[in-house]
């Protein structure tokens, strides 16, 4: 996705020289062809991010559209204040950009991993919030921030294994995409675990259950819509987020399905439930560990659909035995 | 030029500035801190013409002043960006980030004016985390600091009309001021940063300060 966002902002940069990219210090070997090519729409701003977010406000109150760049956490939570009172509060065309969503940086440590970000931007007023879930969604992503006026986050995971094809629909800010039909159950998904909800669905599939898969690739302003349908059209909800289940994604759905009165048959989040993630492990281990893989999110379904008398629903699952433990 | 004080807490201050000038009727200062106001204690740009950037939370306005002051060149745009600052806001580690990014950007049209009362919000700026050799710890990141009484308009005049004070450095105009200047009770009083003169002390204090003029 990094490489999709990227390749799309230079093309951004040559069409609009007001598109700025600002980034922290970050981006080795990925940034030094668009910093060549246009050296006027290119800062580093070092290790400091607080100044990175108020620097980019003003470039962004003197009519410039300026993307901040940095990995996890540091261009969200190291400058929340900033991104709140100086971008948020004066409509500031600032694109905050986080490399890096969920455990994509895995083996790093929890410093990297960003698990509570879609959480506290959401909640911000004056922003848009959109986590894509693949590189075709990644790339028309940073098209759609560019022309939307005011903040925006986008989080960025690793390359995806599915993409979408040229007649999966359009991308809209706000508009969910269906990328798989079903009408047993609905997974909803933030990000690029979308990948992970892909495969369960595959397997699910196998085994005469079909999901519908659903891409909500913004959390703000939330497609409310598409969520009405799947309480209606579908047999049940489950939220997939590789983020904490604390406010992200599925604390979303479950808002607007509890205020609207319209719920779903059944409800599940799957995500982050085990605090800190302080387990070491590459993403699709730590996927595993935290019990939102594809065989977790499969589980997850597997015990909505048939009981949950098993005991494999999610909050069972908190933490797995990392491997290591388990061939002790 | 553009103007961000980004010690937002005297707000009061650059809305009576900006109703003089006529930015907004006078008579809406009546209004500052009521139930429904736009004119919130610290400074606010919503509703209220002439505000550059809102403020309030310390260590924010230096940034965004670098970032109009680097969006000025990159247009080629002859205005300066002036940003006022408290010396108690220089405990916050940002102002210091924004300080390193306007002198290696070398962004002469910055101009930060220091008011240095040397008094913060508990005790003496000094008592709390010391900031002396000040005027040197700004030359050290690479500004050329400019001492002034900050209670003399000609003096104050003079330096923001030397600017840049040396081609290719940012400015510190570092201001020494009396918090409380010009009333004999409120002087160097911390008490008088949360405290608001009513009665006989209202009525004293503006005696004070017109037979001053």
């Amino acid at each position: 996705m990094r490489e999709a966002f990227v390749r799309t902002l230079t093309s951004l940069a040559e069409e609009d020289a007001r598109v700025v990219l600002v980034t922290g210090d970050v981006g080795f070997g990925v940034l030094a062809d668009y910093a060549r090519r246009f050296p006027r729409q290119f800062l580093n701003a070092g290790i400091s991010e607080q100044n990175m977010t108020g620097v980019a406000t003003g470039l962004a109150l003197t009519g410039r559209v300026v993307y901040t760049y940095s990995i996890g956490n540091f261009p969200t939570l190291r400058c929340l204040e900033q991104i709140r009172n100086d971008a948020c509060y004066h409509r500031a065309n600032v694109k905050v950009v986080a490399v890096g969503g969920g455990f994509s940086y895995g083996a790093l440590g929890i410093s990297h991993h960003a698990t509570e970000d879609l959480a506290i931007m959401r909640s911000l007023p004056d922003i848009t919030v959109v986590a894509p879930g693949d590189c075709w969604e990644a790339e028309h992503a940073t098209r759609a921030i560019h022309a939307h006026s005011g903040a925006c986050y986008l989080r960025l995971d690793r390359a995806s294994i599915y993409d979408a094809q040229p007649d999966d629909g359009e991308f809209r800010i706000g508009r969910a995409r269906i990328v798989r039909e079903g009408r047993d159950i609905t997974l909803i998904c933030a990000g690029g675990i979308l990948d992970e909800a892909r495969i369960a669905a595959d397997a699910l599939a196998v085994e005469g259950i079909q999901c519908r898969v659903v891409s909500m690739h913004t959390l703000k302003p939330l497609d409310s819509a598409a969520i009405f349908a799947a309480c209606a059209e579908t047999g049940g909800i489950v939220t997939v987020e590789e983020h904490t289940v604390v406010g992200g994604l599925g604390s979303a759905v479950a808002e607007v399905c509890l205020e609207s009165g319209l719920l779903p048959r059944c409800f599940k989040r799957v995500g982050l439930r085990a605090g800190f993630s302080s387990i070491v492990g590459d993403q699709s281990y730590l996927r595993h560990c935290y019990g939102m893989d594809a065989d977790a999110i499969a589980t997850t379904v597997r015990a909505l659909i048939y009981g949950a008398a098993d005991g494999a629903l999610g909050v069972a699952a908190a933490v797995r035995e990392p491997q290591a433990q388990r061939t002790r | 030029d553009r103007f961000i004080l980004s010690k937002g807490h005297a707000g009061a201050g650059i809305y009576a500035a900006l109703a003089e000038r006529g930015f907004f009727p006078i008579g809406k200062l009546d209004t500052h801190y009521a139930n429904g106001s736009d004119l919130s204690g610290h400074v606010s740009h919503r509703g209220i013409p002439g505000v550059e950037l809102s403020t309030g939370s310390l260590g924010h306005g230096l940034s965004v002043g670098a970032g109009l002051a680097y969006g000025a060149r990159l247009g080629d745009a002859a205005w300066r960006t002036v940003v006022l600052m408290g010396d108690g806001e220089c405990d916050e580690g940002s102002v210091w980030e924004a300080a390193l990014f306007a002198s290696h950007h070398r962004l002469d049209n910055l101009v930060a004016i220091v008011d240095h009362n040397k008094l913060q919000s508990l005790t003496t700026v000094e008592s709390t985390l010391g900031l002396e050799p000040f005027a040197d710890k700004w030359r050290a990141f690479g500004w050329e600091v400019v001492d002034v009484d900050g209670h003399d308009h000609e003096a104050l005049d003079a330096a923001f009309c030397r600017v840049p004070s040396r081609p290719g450095y940012p400015t510190c105009v570092l201001a020494h001021t009396v918090k409380g200047k010009g009333v004999s009770f409120m002087e160097g009083s911390v008490l008088w940063h949360y405290r608001t003169a009513c009665g006989e002390e209202y009525a004293a204090a503006l005696r004070e300060l017109e037979a001053d003029r």
